[in-house]
């Protein structure tokens, strides 16, 4: 849904969504980088499955809800990239192994 | 005393925050910042450190540039800065509960300056929960912080001076614009008129706002005018956006982002759990907390500076960030009662000027009717998946007052909490029930105010006192 304006370059990290490596920039959040990829949603909702995506981007939605190295519910419009982080789409409700 | 013991604990490092924490500093108190970003400066100067040495800096404006100083003194002021730490709770006396990179911290305060900014007004619609559908100002903070704008040509609806600063910003950074859907009603210009006299002590600020409408008129971008309806349609993801207008033209166009936006609104998720008096401001339809001329809430020691006061734009946020932290420094012995008076006149007087614009914008961009009126199938619930139309039909039954209504239909028990869902709830009894929403009134906001897990709260390691 949306591309990044500068290379990187040095700055360049690389994060795993959903196990696959994706590019991303040292100071930018999660929630970022997920509304870079093709697929466009970052979770389902629990109640009734559907697909949802970052909304305000500010933390005042909860609609950017993902799994980070395994912790569920994480914000990540509030999570700052790190590399080798791993993000998962978080399915439904939040899992007791995650 | 333990060592996270503070005079003052500040609650939000944008321009209020900072500027408290300087004022603060200055007077000689100690003082604690507590912000969920990672870097001061706030959703208006957002990312300021990171931008402000690159290129990029200068496409989004004067205004934003200014934020690198702010944000250098802050910094240099002495005050403890815990940047990604979130405040969840906070108990009488003060006791401050937080998170931080996965533990729970506690932090005892004597007086609490909350200067939690804005969020942007709940506009809830049919589909706007279809990823592809995101605020203007989310997607402003996408290009603050990751340099990224839409991928194909975005539409945009809703009215407010944002819309317009971020169509121009995105538009000098290379961005691409399909068009825009003005939701500003007929005739708001007439009566925002009459507030102009007022308006042009602020004749930088009037010209600022003609200069971004006129940028936008010179990109030729199209324009439908008097929308009041939005419906975001698509399997899986927003494919097309359909609006109406107030004549009763309608139209659909192909959209892969729809952003939108209908002004913003004092977050009060703070001031309303610790049981502060708010009011309902007519001007800006939302509720503000109840202040004192220095920002003092109800509750003694606890003050509300910058857009959580009311909206006023970050330079009104900078003064009440200013004059909250004077009168801190005089209750807590720093400053004499007299001191603090003579050093606050200048900005009241500031105060005032910086104000005079206000009632000229809240006039010309106040929302239009339907923000608070979905359409039935709009889910005014996101997180709950709850429709305007079973509320409205559990609002007529009985008449439950707010809190009855989450706790039959489950609307506002999300993890927003409420943030995006408990304006429209309002404005649903006030509509069924033929009560003014003023009365009717906010859910009870309970703490924690964002959520923490058992393994953060087990690392508390509180140890009360033996008896």
């Amino acid at each position: 849904m949306f591309r990044k304006l500068h290379d990187p370059g040095p700055a360049a990290l690389t994060i795993f969504v959903d196990g696959r490596p994706v590019t991303a920039e040292a100071g930018e959040s999660v929630a970022a980088v997920l509304l870079r990829q093709p697929e466009g949603w970052c979770r389902t909702t629990p109640v009734s499955q559907s697909r949802r995506a970052p909304y305000c981007m500010m933390g005042v939605c909860f609609e950017c809800l993902v799994e980070v190295d395994e912790q569920g519910s994480v914000q990540s419009c509030l999570t700052p990239v790190r590399d080798g982080m791993r993000i998962a789409r978080q399915q439904g409700r939040r899992s007791l192994g995650a | 005393m333990t060592p996270t013991d503070t005079d003052l604990l500040i609650v939000g490092a944008g321009p209020a925050g900072m500027a408290a924490a300087v004022m603060a500093r200055h007077c000689g108190l100690s003082v604690h910042v507590v912000d969920d970003q990672s870097e001061p400066g706030g959703q208006v100067w957002r990312a300021i450190e990171t931008v402000a040495a690159t290129q990029r800096a200068a496409r989004l404006g004067a205004a934003y540039q200014v934020g690198a100083d702010r944000a250098a003194t802050f910094r240099s002021c002495g005050a403890i800065f815990e940047p990604q730490c979130q405040l969840w709770q906070i108990e009488p006396g003060f006791k401050a509960f937080t998170t931080r990179a996965g533990r729970a911290g506690k932090i005892g305060a004597k007086a609490i300056i909350l200067a939690t900014g804005a969020q942007e007004r709940p506009a809830p619609f049919p589909g706007w929960t279809l990823p592809g559908v995101m605020t203007v100002g989310a997607a402003q903070i996408l290009l603050k912080t990751a340099d990224s704008v839409p991928e194909k040509p975005v539409w945009i609806a809703g009215c407010g001076p944002l819309t317009l600063l971020y169509a121009t910003q995105l538009l000098a950074a290379g961005g691409r614009i399909a068009g825009l859907l003005d939701t500003t009603p007929r005739a708001r210009l007439a009566t925002a008129l009459r507030h102009l006299p007022r308006a042009l002590g602020r004749l930088g600020d009037l010209a600022k706002g003609l200069g971004w409408a006129l940028a936008l008129k010179r990109a030729g971008l199209p324009t439908v005018r008097h929308v009041c309806e939005l419906q975001a349609e698509g399997r899986q993801r927003l494919e097309r956006v359909c609006y109406r207008c107030d004549n009763g033209r309608s139209g659909e166009v192909a959209a892969d982002v729809l952003l939108v936006h209908e002004g913003v609104v004092p977050n009060i998720h703070v001031p309303l759990t610790l049981g502060c008096n708010v009011s309902w401001h007519v001007d800006q339809q939302c509720f503000v907390p109840v202040l004192d001329v220095w920002g003092e809430t109800s509750k003694q020691n606890v003050f509300v500076a910058g857009d959580g006061a009311g909206i006023g734009g970050a330079e009104v946020a900078e003064i009440r960030g200013r004059l909250a932290a004077l009168r801190v420094a005089s209750r807590l012995g720093m400053l004499s009662e007299d001191d603090a008076v003579a050093a606050a006149r200048p900005e009241f007087v500031a105060l005032a000027r910086a104000l005079a614009l206000r009632p000229f914008l809240d006039a010309l961009f106040a929302p239009r009717l339907q923000v608070f009126a979905p359409a039935d199938e709009t889910l005014a619930c996101r997180c709950e998946e709850v429709t305007a139309g079973e509320l409205r039909a559990r609002a007529a039954e009985g008449r439950p007052g707010v809190n009855q209504l989450k706790a039959f239909t489950r609307a506002g028990m999300g993890p927003c909490q409420g943030r995006q869902c408990a304006y429209t709830m309002a404005h649903i009894i006030a509509a069924i029930q033929h009560r003014p929403v003023a009365e009717v009134g906010l859910f009870r906001m309970r703490p924690p105010l964002k959520p923490v897990t058992l393994g953060e709260l087990a690392s508390l390691d509180e140890q009360e006192p033996a008896r």
